[in-house]
């Protein structure tokens, strides 16, 4: 066989857009299947209906835009925007609140600022802090409880009851999250009291969260798959990881009065929105410097927000907080470019 | 030096120039007070009634007040109306007069008032100036009344709520629920859904204007392709 001489440069050819959103979609199966293991069938319901609204709006926009339906619609990413934020809502909210979500993250939050590419802010935290913002009282009361502490589990009938009829019965499911649970009781009892709490204790007795440390593991594992297959770069999802363990260790080191750290990286969102949100190509930071920058105020942000603010969850809006920064952080740390003996930082006199 | 004609005047004031949807004047209280339909139409009559009358007082003092010190004297005119405006509500609307609060008295801070006192009433006659100051605060009126009923739809599900405040107890049957059991959409309710709302009005008067210069396009004369333009030197009178 003759072998065939290829010439340089070796490099493979980038990645499409697809192939991203596919390799993205991909990465986040463990963290799914982890959620439908321990919180029930309700994500995946999410899934499947913020997937159907997605699309149907993405083809409505583009139909209204005069441009190609399928084309735009093959490149998936409304497909990942409909999950991420299926992923983002309790797993029992009623189905109004995902078609709401779903469809002010597309239209709106995508294709009013002019489509992917153009978004300033990720589209599935827009939804998610809109209907955060709008539903207080379904966006509270709708996360289930672990299912090692449900005496029966919940079965796929019961799931769409709760979403789309009834909500019947559904109190004797749900449960607050731990960082909620945590937040409101160390006011008044110790560390020591609020582990005591079935929630933070689990089924056996030792585990603490073990439930949700399932779910972030999952999600870390499709994470490192990203990395590895270079769809991003370690700068900002470290840099919001460290930030934040460095903020808690700072001013919560203190557990009976603050949120101890473990808490703080796995049983919220921490890791799904280390890896999965604020990495989204369009509306982070793109510098090196920059992403470090843009990390570390997520970090900062979600801590402030979760220690100091009325919302116990918080990456969402620390996220879109730094959306607004990044066009500014880029203007600023831009690299030196090969020839010249000083980056182009900033704006100059003559702009 | 009037030149408008008084049709040209009131398409200004309604459409072309509207201070809300054009000059962006008056934002203040376009946005904090459109949750409702009767929020928005209380408001909008008060700075009816306060911009006529200022626009008229103004014209009619427009060849006494030295230059100078014509923006306070117009402050001055237009804080006596607001004055009576906040009184006359107190009298007879007293509850919408509690929800509308602070926002009576800020119609005097309101730069579409002072802007038509300025740029219009203090330069023509008195005619002109009401209805200047009328069609004006009419755009004004029904972009408010608008943004109010988009809101109050989205956000509350209902039209028409509590018009009694307004209209006496005969209005209060006047209630439109659109979608029973609605659960209420905070966004709308508050501020920042009157900035999305807001955007979306502009954005369609926007398309509306477009489409119209598209048809004026198309009727005038088609530039041909390959016409030569008539060579001339000199002078063209």
């Amino acid at each position: 066989m003759k072998l065939l001489n290829i010439s340089s440069p070796h490099t493979t050819r980038a990645l499409s857009t697809s192939n991203v959103m596919l390799n993205v979609l991909l990465a986040l199966i463990p963290g799914i299947i982890a959620l439908t293991y321990f919180f029930g069938p309700g994500h995946i319901i999410q899934i499947v209906i913020a997937s159907s609204v997605a699309i149907a709006c993405e083809a409505l926009v583009m139909k209204a835009r005069k441009r190609p339906i399928l084309f735009y619609l093959k490149d998936y990413s409304a497909l990942l925007t409909a999950v991420l934020l299926a992923l983002s809502l309790p797993p029992y909210a009623p189905y109004w609140v995902t078609i709401v979500a779903t469809g002010f993250a597309i239209i709106v939050g995508k294709h009013l600022y002019g489509g992917l590419g153009q978004n300033p802010f990720n589209p599935a935290m827009v939804g998610f802090a809109l209907v955060l913002v709008s539903f207080p009282v379904p966006m509270t009361t709708s996360w289930s409880a672990p299912s090692e502490l449900l005496a029966t589990g919940i079965s796929f009938s019961d799931a769409l009851g709760f979403i789309f009829s009834s909500r019947e019965g559904l109190d004797a499911i749900t449960s607050a999250t731990p960082l909620d649970a945590y937040k409101h009781q160390v006011a008044l009892s110790t560390a020591q009291e609020i582990y005591q709490n079935p929630l933070f204790k689990g089924a056996d007795q030792s585990s603490i969260v073990l439930a949700w440390q399932w779910v972030s593991a999952g999600f870390l594992l499709g994470g490192a798959y990203l990395l590895w297959k270079r769809i991003f770069t370690w700068h900002i999802p470290l840099s919001l990881l460290a930030t934040l363990v460095l903020c808690s260790l700072i001013f919560g080191w203190d557990a009976d009065s603050y949120v101890p750290t473990s808490l703080h990286l796995l049983a919220g969102a921490t890791i799904l929105g280390a890896f999965f949100i604020a990495t989204d190509p369009v509306s982070a930071s793109t510098t090196p410097l920059g992403k470090l920058i843009y990390g570390a105020g997520i970090g900062i942000f979600i801590y402030i927000i979760r220690t100091w603010g009325s919302y116990p969850d918080a990456v969402a809006f620390a996220v879109l907080l730094m959306n607004f920064a990044a066009p500014f952080i880029d203007q600023y740390t831009q690299p030196r470019t090969y020839g010249h003996a000083k980056p182009k930082r900033g704006l100059a006199a003559k702009d | 030096m009037s030149t408008k004609s008084l049709s040209q005047i009131s398409k200004d004031g309604l459409w072309t120039n509207n201070p809300a949807l054009v000059q962006l004047l008056g934002l203040c209280p376009l946005l904090a007070v459109t949750g409702t339909v009767v929020n928005a139409l209380g408001l909008g009559l008060a700075t009816m009634l306060v911009l006529v009358g200022s626009n008229l007082a103004v014209s009619l003092v427009r060849n006494y007040v030295p230059n100078a010190v014509r923006l306070p004297a117009f402050v001055m005119i237009i804080a006596s109306y607001v004055t009576c405006t906040e009184l006359l509500m107190q009298a007879y609307t007293y509850e919408l007069y509690t929800v509308l609060g602070i926002f009576i008295p800020l119609i005097v801070t309101n730069c579409a008032i002072l802007g038509r006192a300025d740029a219009f009433a203090a330069k023509n006659p008195i005619l002109p100036s009401i209805l200047d100051g009328f069609m004006m605060a009419m755009g004004f009126a029904v972009v408010l009344v608008l943004l109010g009923a988009l809101r109050e739809a989205i956000g509350q599900g209902t039209l028409f709520s509590n018009m009694d405040l307004l209209f006496g107890e005969s209005a209060k049957t006047w209630e439109l629920v659109l979608i029973n059991d609605y659960p209420d959409f905070l966004f709308a309710i508050l501020p920042p859904g009157a900035f999305v709302g807001m955007g979306l009005l502009i954005a369609f008067k926007n398309i509306i204007d477009q489409k119209i210069k598209e048809r004026e396009d198309a009727k005038k004369e088609p530039i041909i392709a390959g016409s030569k333009r008539v060579r001339v030197t000199g002078k063209i009178s």
